[in-house]
């Protein structure tokens, strides 16, 4: 296949313009020692073939009937008028909205994203997105640093891939980060409370934490405020629509993984990282924002603002390097969000909550036993009466992907789309495997 | 334009879920949100409107001209928003079984298998989700390499002054100290400074090549050469890779990692600033510090293993996976000569469009571009008052996306087209002709261009008012 418009003739046409004979003669800066004679890759095929090729490489994956994993990335109902909205040309191909005047439609988009993002997190401002939820709880911890504080506090019951995101981050800027031991797979207020000195700029906390369970943000908020300390909340924002916000418990800093608003799982991406906090951090927060002001005729219109934090205009002073973000997810999450409205979000969120207190009873009854206490959202964890391999493998047969196997239990998941009907037909599945 | 918010009227509402069967039950009142959740209430139709005169209001490739320099605007093929929306790749779990997404790690093997021959690398890691991503992780490579042999002295990257602000912006994050360099008169780097620069404390350096002047630097060996002989290493900066694929690579340059923009070079679409792919190329001795989840092949089956040393991770997973799909069926597509031919025609696009502006604007440099070219309107500015921004402005008018404005830093009132190669010859054409009107215009009527563009939805906005008093959600009234 080729994109390219021009005939041979318009092209020599060209050349002569420039007083030119080939192409190759545009290379004679090159060394002619590092000339390529021939590109080592095979030659190019027609658009059929490679959607064909395309077609028997997706055909390879295994496609789940059921899937009652999440550990981080979750299947949901999307509606239909999401893709067809955000596949709209338009968006799909403009760069970053630098030139205001013929960018209203990108820059009014990701104002609305940020609205709706600080209404989910009752915060104050919201930036217009980072890369996923794992490096904007990295980004968040720097968001925390002042002169004289230059540590961190994370706890050990988040996500395992946030915290590998957060380590790398954390080493090359020399921020020391120190992880907090959980007790019975939450936060342990003690060990906080004895972890706390004056160089501890900010405690990062999930809630639901990766063991599923709700964490106790509020008197951690209020434990760290006592030593000057920031709160870092990482969210879930299908939760965020029945659970206490950020906002609500005097968070400082919440952040997220957005894929669950609208985004399919797509083996890990592209998804979209959340990031919203109070208005006096405003100015330490990283990547694009959008702002509300006038043009010459005193009409609304919307910019990139705040630009003297970015890398282009401060260079190595810059709050982050972040340019390209993940602006279309970001639109999607939007959509989405406006999609659903406030009581398709409750209605969302109370699915995932009683369908999976559903699944937790029934699997109960099958052997699986919950050890933890407190309260869950839509993930738990339970033991299990046979091998977690083996159960994953029989009902991999089945076409049903089985919770995640987590230290010696295995972590369970629920959505909207583990309806009553689907859930019992895992338990039929499962009385097959364990008999 | 109304907002969503304005838009929305109580108690109105859209039903995409069944009723909940499970129970009706609610978190506990210690954990249960308090304030009500004001997202907009809209109908479908509405919410479809809605997008629909913002997507009206915004530019995109496909309504126009877009020679945004460096940015690389060219086509991008709906094929490939195709297959990356097969189910197979859509709809799977990045924590499946191993067995059940073979398909998906044969995408990220192939993807890495082409793109290293593209760059002359021997590894590439798909976990950066977009170009500067992509920067800092290479970077993280150069330093876990230095730290590995206990070279602790190597702390400066030198960064020539015309380099892309992510640059600094990276070696800064990832732990360095920044020493820039000045270009020469040519535009390239200057190589007495550059020996000068290095010593014992260099850990490396980054480049762009073509650089952001659009000029190859004809003396690549020797900078690379430069910095490898006092014990560093050499970063290119991939942002321009459109210019030479398929023809030199930045391996045989003498470069030790690289970092490409799949959003730019290999035409995965831009989505209004994301989301992109940042993928980081590398040579055999800088493979152990990759970060995880590489992929390896045995006998037919595939499967992630963690490099020795690596350096963790920079994000979750894989990357942004579906963009990988993109970038790998344009690949398939072009092939070995339709790369070469696209690198080509973008940097014949560029000397054509360069040369026919050449009589009335001021190139920068003078002297055969690559893919792209830089003009100083300093004199233009000096003469009749109208800047690089007015002209940037004035092109709105007539639908063209405006060249990238006031970069590289060098460049005094610059502006910086990157045509591209997916443009045929007339819009060019055109495009030079309404260039050559502005410039008209500029000594004609100087204050119709400060006032510029005047056909579009908004005139231009106060920036400053935004950023002094930033007003950044919509406001209820309550």
């Amino acid at each position: 296949m080729r994109y390219i418009p021009e005939t041979k003739r318009e092209q020599e046409q060209m050349l002569q313009d420039i007083g030119l004979n080939s192409v190759d003669e545009l290379y004679s800066m090159v060394p002619k020692e590092v000339l390529l004679k021939e590109l080592d890759i095979p030659e190019g095929k027609s658009e059929m073939e490679v959607l064909e090729d395309l077609q028997k490489i997706a055909g390879k994956n295994l496609v789940y009937d059921q899937i009652y994993r999440g550990a981080g990335v979750y299947k949901h109902y999307i509606p239909a008028i999401v893709s067809y909205i955000t596949s709209k040309e338009e968006f799909l191909t403009a760069y970053t909205p630098y030139q205001a005047e013929i960018s209203q439609g990108v820059l009014q988009s990701i104002f609305e994203y940020q609205t709706q993002i600080c209404e989910l997190t009752g915060l104050d401002v919201s930036n217009a997105s980072v890369y996923d939820g794992a490096v904007a709880a990295a980004e968040a911890l720097f968001m925390t640093l002042e002169r004289n504080r230059d540590e961190v506090l994370v706890s050990d019951t988040i996500d395992p891939q946030t915290l590998e995101v957060m380590k790398t981050y954390c080493e090359s800027r020399n921020v020391k980060l120190t992880l907090l031991k959980g007790k019975d797979h939450k936060t342990d207020i003690e060990e906080v409370r004895a972890h706390l000195n004056e160089r501890t700029a900010g405690l990062y906390v999930e809630s639901p934490n990766y063991y599923g369970l709700i964490e106790d943000v509020e008197e951690l908020t209020k434990l760290v405020h006592e030593n000057k300390t920031k709160m870092i909340e990482g969210v879930d924002p299908i939760s965020l629509a029945i659970y206490k916000t950020p906002g609500e418990m005097d968070v400082d800093i919440a952040v997220g993984e957005g894929q669950q608003l609208g985004l399919p799982m797509s083996f890990g991406g592209p998804y979209l990282g959340f990031m919203t906090c109070k208005k006096e951090l405003m100015r330490k927060l990283p990547g694009r924002i959008v702002g509300e002001t006038t043009d010459h005729e005193g009409r609304r219109a919307y910019v990139l603002t705040l630009q003297a934090r970015e890398q282009h205009i401060r260079r190595e002073k810059a709050s982050s390097n972040i340019c390209s973000n993940e602006a279309l997810c970001a639109m999607t999450a939007s959509v989405y969000m406006a999609a659903m409205g406030p009581q398709g979000m409750e209605k969302l969120a109370l699915s995932c909550y009683n369908n999976a207190h559903y699944l937790q009873t029934k699997l109960n009854e099958l052997g699986f036993v919950r050890k933890d206490e407190g309260e869950f959202f839509d993930e738990f964890l339970t033991s299990s009466p046979i091998d977690a391999e083996v159960l994953e493998k029989k009902l991999s047969e089945r076409k049903i992907l089985s919770g995640l196997k987590v230290e010696d239990q295995i972590l369970w998941c629920a959505t909207e789309v583990n309806t009553k009907d689907k859930i019992d037909e895992l338990c039929l599945a499962l009385k097959e495997v364990l008999s | 334009m109304k907002l969503l918010f304005e838009e929305s009227r109580s108690g109105r509402k859209m039903d995409y879920l069944p009723e909940v069967k499970t129970g009706e039950a609610r978190p506990s009142d210690k954990y249960a949100r308090k304030s009500s959740l004001r997202l907009p209430e809209i109908s479908e139709v509405d919410l479809s409107r809605h997008y629909t005169k913002l997507m009206k209001q915004t530019h995109g490739v496909n309504d126009g001209f877009y020679p945004l320099g460096s940015c690389t605007m060219k086509y991008n093929p709906r094929v490939d928003e195709v297959t990356a929306s097969l189910k197979g790749f859509t709809d799977i779990h990045p924590l499946q079984p191993k067995d059940t997404v073979q398909g998906a790690m044969e995408v990220l093997y192939k993807a890495e298998k082409l793109l290293c021959r593209i760059t002359g690398m021997d590894a590439m890691t798909f976990e950066p989700a977009a170009g500067a991503h992509g920067e800092y992780t290479g970077l993280l490579l150069i330093r876990k390499y230095h730290q590995d042999r206990n070279d602790d002295k190597r702390v400066n990257i030198i960064v020539p002054d015309s380099a892309h602000g992510t640059n600094p912006a990276s070696a800064a994050m990832a732990g360095f100290k920044v020493v820039n360099i000045p270009s020469d008169e040519k535009g390239g780097v200057d190589l007495e400074a550059l020996r000068n620069a290095v010593g014992e404390d260099t850990a490396g350096l980054m480049l762009t090549n073509p650089n952001t002047l659009g000029l190859f630097d004809p003396n690549i060996l020797e900078i690379t050469k430069i910095v490898h002989e006092a014990g560093g290493l050499c970063y290119y900066d991939g942002a321009n890779l459109n210019a030479i694929m398929g023809r030199v690579r930045p391996g045989d340059m003498g470069f030790d990692c690289v970092h490409l923009n799949l959003h730019k070079t290999f035409a995965t679409p831009h989505g209004g600033g994301g989301p992109g792919s940042g993928p980081v190329g590398c040579k055999e001795f800088l493979k152990p510090f990759l970060p995880r989840h590489e992929v390896k092949e045995e006998n037919g089956s595939y499967d992630f293993y963690d490099p020795q040393k690596t350096m963790g991770q920079v994000r979750s997973f894989y990357g942004n996976f579906l963009v990988v799909v993109k970038a790998l069926t344009y690949i398939l597509a072009l092939g070995k000569e339709g790369l070469k031919e696209a690198s080509g025609k973008a940097v014949l696009n560029a000397n054509y469009m360069m040369n026919k502006l050449k009589g009335s604007y001021h190139v920068a440099y003078d002297q055969t571009c690559m893919h792209e070219f830089v003009l100083s309107l300093e004199d233009l500015k000096k003469e009749t008052g109208v800047s690089a921004m007015d002209i940037a402005k004035g092109s709105l008018d007539y639908g063209i996306h405006p060249p990238t404005m006031y970069f590289p830093l060098i460049v005094h009132e610059a502006l910086m087209f990157e045509p591209t190669e997916t443009e045929n010859k007339e819009t060019i054409d055109e495009a030079v002709k309404i260039y050559l009107e502005l410039y008209k215009k500029a000594h004609e009527d100087p204050e119709y261009l400060h006032g510029a563009p005047h056909k579009c939805a908004i005139s231009r906005p106060d920036e400053t008012k935004a950023a002094r008093e930033p007003v950044l959600r919509y406001r209820y009234d309550d």
